[in-house]
């Protein structure tokens, strides 16, 4: 039995798993997006990208994934490679940024909320030092620009954190004698961390951007806690379809546009970070 | 070695400077708005509703006690407990050897089942609680810790997998094979040989699995109704209260997340170990 069906076995406990919490409830939604009273049909997705707030919803769901991503990417691989140059407190360094790990997204949109309501922190500060007389309300419609980057310093802040220790792991998988090689010819810090770190750090790379990538189209509670209603997302359309108006058919064909997106980017995030076969560490 | 390290003084120290300034502010960047928060949380009501604002917190617990007398809090933290740690037990102990698997074998499906556990993530599974929820009611798992953590583990289990996969396809398959020249069979060669070089890792996704049951808001909230989690009990009381209700909820939520990152900082640590094998 060994190799051949070790394996298997191995996957067995997950595809059950899986199968019983994940597809079948699947299937259940997906029925419910596709089935209209009488038969099949497109009729609920035609009345929810038909609905005036798709669009918007649509466009600040991708603005915000397009601008968050790249910003945690770089902040993240920095981290992660400046822990690993650490000698001395790496242990409380990498405590420190780890923290947002714990932190809900829930928690952290009322962290910041402290800092941008209109008697918080930013509006206090802007009057210590004089810029203004009386708070004024960050976080309305007339500044559509300041909730947005309200909302994305959140999440960059919540969010960077997972994708740090995917990374400190996998830069400490890479083996130290590649870099020492690298000095021997001469190879500077930037160019060891191009020519060695980049590229072998390519499996935890695709592992951390599908991940984030995946919950930033997800992104709820966050957005809920500081904007509201004035910044609609796809999950708060799913949201309010299903409890405000309470139409489950219209809240599971949004989800399945979602997942949509989601698979798109995970094929095309998985083709560019491919390791070639029979290429190891 | 030696002959790099010759190189001149000036541009290194300066280089060191912007390094530690770099580490320092970072630092700061994650502190600061949690900072933030305990001084809004440790003010009294009328402070936190005042303007503006001071920095230094007054160490009133008015907001805390208000909060922590609100019925049924004490309930809804121990739930959540219960919650995560069979949260966190269920996904290792059926993400891991399917983990394993995907980087030690090649087997027809892989790729399938690689691209299965990848869509599971792909779907806003929170949403998959809605027909859970009628599911549960049938089988008599409405409203149980067990129920919802069967939902959390759904949630946490393709971490589980993608983590302990690229963890896995770290150690060299050599290592193991050499064990199996010494007398060591499958198992025992995994036992003694992979398990002690996997085990921070395998923590570390297991900190993955607990975070992400105790801070899942969404299907807490539509399976449990009088066993309320924390995070679904501060949704349900939250929505309409006052901002220092708000603050101390926060507050509450984030506390013993630090307290359990701190716990386990170790394994972290440990785990960044790896690096100077």
């Amino acid at each position: 039995m060994q190799a051949r069906y070790l394996p298997y076995v191995l996957i067995a406990p997950v595809s059950v798993f899986l199968g019983l919490f994940f597809l079948y409830p699947f299937y259940l939604v997906a029925q419910t997006a596709f089935y209209d009273g009488a038969g099949w049909s497109l009729k609920n997705f035609q009345e929810v990208t038909s609905y005036w707030k798709f669009p918007i919803s649509f466009k600040n769901t991708l603005w915000l994934a397009a601008v968050v991503v790249p910003i945690q990417l770089a902040l993240a691989l920095l981290m992660a490679t400046m822990v690993n140059a650490m000698k001395k407190g790496r242990d409380l360094v990498l405590y420190i940024w780890t923290i947002p790990l714990g932190i809900s997204d829930l928690a952290a949109g009322i962290i910041w909320l402290a800092i941008f309501e209109q008697s918080g922190f930013l509006n206090s500060m802007m009057h210590g030092l004089g810029f203004i007389d009386r708070p004024t309300a960050l976080i309305s419609y007339q500044n559509p620009t300041l909730i947005f980057v309200a909302i994305a310093l959140a999440e960059i802040w919540r969010a960077t954190a997972i994708m740090l220790v995917i990374l400190v792991a996998g830069i400490g998988l890479i083996p130290r004698e590649y870099y020492e090689a690298a000095q021997v010819f001469g190879a500077g810090r930037w160019k060891q961390f191009l020519r060695i770190t980049l590229p072998l750090l390519r499996p935890s790379l695709s592992t951390a951007l599908v991940l984030r990538v995946i919950l930033a189209f997800e992104v709820f509670a966050v957005v809920q806690a500081l904007g509201g209603t004035l910044f609609p997302v796809l999950m708060s359309e799913t949201y309010a379809y299903q409890f405000e108006l309470l139409n489950g058919s219209a809240a599971a064909a949004v989800a399945l546009i979602i997942l949509g997106i989601s698979i798109a980017s995970t094929i095309v995030i998985l083709r560019v970070l491919r390791v070639p076969k029979g290429a190891t560490i | 070695m030696t002959m790099v390290s010759s190189a001149p003084r000036d541009p290194r120290r300066t280089g060191r400077y912007v390094y530690a300034t770099a580490v320092f502010l970072l630092c700061a960047w994650v502190l600061g708005p949690l900072y933030l928060l305990f001084v809004n949380t440790l003010s009294s009501p009328e402070a936190v509703n005042s303007f503006p604002k001071t920095y230094v917190p007054e160490f009133n617990f008015e907001s805390i006690e208000f909060f922590m007398e609100f019925a049924g809090m004490t309930g809804a933290l121990w739930n959540s407990i219960q919650v995560a740690t069979l949260t966190m037990i269920m996904s290792i102990l059926v993400g891991a050897p399917a983990g394993y698997a995907l980087s030690r074998f090649e087997f027809k499906g892989k790729e399938t089942f690689r691209i299965l556990i990848l869509l599971t993530r792909a779907f806003p599974l929170p949403l998959l609680a809605l027909p859970l929820a009628v599911l549960f009611i049938r089988t008599g798992l409405d409203d149980t810790i067990f129920g919802l953590a069967l939902v959390h583990t759904t949630l946490a289990v393709p971490f589980a997998v993608l983590i302990t996969f690229s963890l896995f396809s770290g150690i060299p398959m050599e290592l193991e094979e050499a064990a199996w020249t010494l007398g060591c069979n499958r198992l025992t060669a995994f036992i003694k040989v992979v398990l002690p070089l996997i085990l921070p890792g395998i923590t570390a996704s297991a900190i993955f699995a607990f975070v992400i049951s105790w801070n899942e808001v969404f299907a807490a909230a539509v399976l449990t109704i009088e066993n309320r989690t924390l995070t679904a009990f501060l949704l349900q009381n939250l929505d309409t209260s006052a901002l220092h209700l708000k603050f101390a909820g926060g507050f509450i939520l984030v506390v013993p997340a630090l307290i359990f990152i701190f716990a386990v900082r170790k394994y972290l640590f440990a785990m960044w170990g790896i690096a100077n094998r």
